[in-house]
């Protein structure tokens, strides 16, 4: 049932698509219908599975850099009072602070190469999970506290046993809001400066005029994107406890 | 077991300025269950979790000393009208909690003895989640007693199950835990009667020691004088509301 009405959903965007080009009769190099752009697609397959590859790769990288940065910030966090009056408000700054207006400064740091658009997947997905997790630390229920207290517990083992199994579910919303963003991350860092991934075609062919290729790079980060959230809602399904 | 001491509390707290009880003397006798009777709100949550060393959110002005001259908060286990089970660790890790958390061996053998007295050798690998409430409370009594220590504190552990379930666990509770320091905070007039050894009802101007029944503690569901003895408790709480 769920797949049906997934694909009812897809046919539905598909016929609206075809649609506005039939009725307005707007140029292919404007808006290119879905058939058009489903044999681009097909035509071009090969290509566009390099670059997704390659970004692919950088989302992946990033994803595991960012969510290992930001779960050990929220530990720190957590753990010290210091460390929340410290760097608490970089970290609202720095998330102030666009995106795309780092985009240029990392390629002029990182190069042209992988690194760069990893550095950007890292920095857009650092944050959420860094404050989800954290606020998951500070929210352990009071009753478990009171209970480790009577039995003398330590603070690291209170940590380690009580408060981060009960910040997990927080954690893993925060990895799937990162799955989300990471792609976004990686591709403004190839439109800023690169050779290759779907970002940087999708660039390429919009400066051409293949506007029909545009739109069939574009679908394919939006098919990965859905895809890698997907994944990433399997594999946290455990610690957001919707397994237990 | 270390043999379990007097217990004696005595101070006034307040909050902001505000007088949350006025001054008073508890007495908990050695290896006794004292049963804190009183509505909401009378502070009576606030004097387990100042003996157990709680955060309280009020200022206390007084002492909490044991007969021995030990300190008391390291010697209390602590169990609450929640259950308060790690949802996602099994009812062995649950009874084990304290050994883990001050970073000692647990004593299998005597866990796996514990969980047995509480019949609940078929739901060793179980999550919480998979019990019923007398069962999740069954493991709660299981990992106080595995921290065997000889002050035990009650904040109305069965205030949240059904009457028969209630029944069943007060007389398990009187039993595992007998020869222990016991204070059980309750609104339960029935339960006061069935359990207390000696009683004491908390109201706002003080405390009133009662009368416990005869009959020694878990008294009969039907026992007369029990069933007096809460009726009796039960007044008295009216009154003083009134």
């Amino acid at each position: 049932m769920k797949y049906l009405s997934a694909l009812a959903a897809t046919l539905f965007a598909l016929a609206i698509w075809q649609g506005i080009v039939t009725l307005t009769g707007l140029p292919k190099f404007i808006l290119p219908g879905p058939a058009l752009v489903a044999e681009t697609w097909w035509q071009n397959r090969w290509v566009i599975a390099e670059h997704t590859w390659i970004t692919a790769v950088e989302v992946v990288i990033g994803m595991a850099f960012g969510t290992v940065l930001g779960v050990i910030t929220a530990l720190q966090l957590a753990n010290s009072r210091a460390a929340r009056v410290l760097v608490q408000p970089m970290l609202v700054f720095t998330q102030a602070l666009p995106v795309f207006a780092l985009a240029p400064l990392l390629t002029l740091w990182l190069g042209y190469g992988l690194w760069s658009k990893v550095a950007m997947a890292v920095l857009i997905i650092y944050f959420p999970i860094t404050s989800s997790f954290f606020d998951g630390l500070m929210r352990t229920p009071s009753g478990y506290l009171d209970l480790a207290r009577t039995m003398q517990a330590n603070r690291r083992t209170v940590l380690w046993h009580i408060r981060v199994p009960a910040a997990l579910p927080s954690l893993a919303s925060g990895m799937r809001l990162s799955a989300v963003y990471a792609p976004i991350g990686a591709v403004i860092g190839e439109w800023v400066g690169s050779s290759q991934g779907l970002g940087y075609l999708m660039l390429l062919a919009n400066g051409r005029a293949k506007t029909d290729l545009m739109f069939a790079a574009m679908l394919t980060l939006g098919v990965f994107s859905i895809l890698l959230h997907m994944i990433v809602r399997r594999a946290t399904a455990r610690m957001a406890g919707e397994m237990r | 077991m270390i043999p379990a001491p007097d217990l004696t509390i005595s101070g006034h707290a307040s909050i902001d300025g505000a007088a949350l009880f006025a001054p008073l003397t508890l007495t908990l006798a050695a290896g006794q269950w004292t049963c804190l009777l009183g509505g909401s709100g009378v502070g009576k949550t606030t004097v387990l979790r100042l003996i157990a060393g709680l955060e309280t959110g009020a200022k206390f002005t007084g002492q909490i000393t044991a007969s021995d001259g030990q300190p008391v908060a390291a010697r209390v286990a602590y169990m609450a009208q929640d259950d308060l089970l790690l949802p996602w660790a099994t009812v062995a890790q649950n009874v084990s909690l304290g050994a883990r958390l001050r970073r000692e061996k647990p004593d299998l053998a005597r866990r796996d003895r514990l969980i047995e007295r509480m019949r609940l050798q078929n739901h060793m690998t179980k999550k919480p989640s998979e019990l019923s409430g007398g069962q999740r409370q069954r493991v709660a009594l299981a990992r106080t007693l595995m921290e065997d220590r000889p002050i035990v504190l009650l904040d109305e552990p069965f205030s949240a199950l059904d009457a028969r379930t209630r029944a069943d666990m007060q007389e398990l509770a009187a039993e595992a835990l007998h020869g222990r320091t016991v204070l059980l905070v309750t609104h339960d007039p029935g339960e006061a009667a069935r359990l207390g050894q000696s009683i004491v009802v908390m109201t706002p101007s003080g405390l009133t020691p009662c009368q416990p029944p005869h009959a020694p503690a878990p008294r009969k569901v039907d026992d007369v004088e029990t069933l007096e003895t809460q009726g009796s408790l039960l007044r008295l709480l009216r009154e003083e509301v009134a």
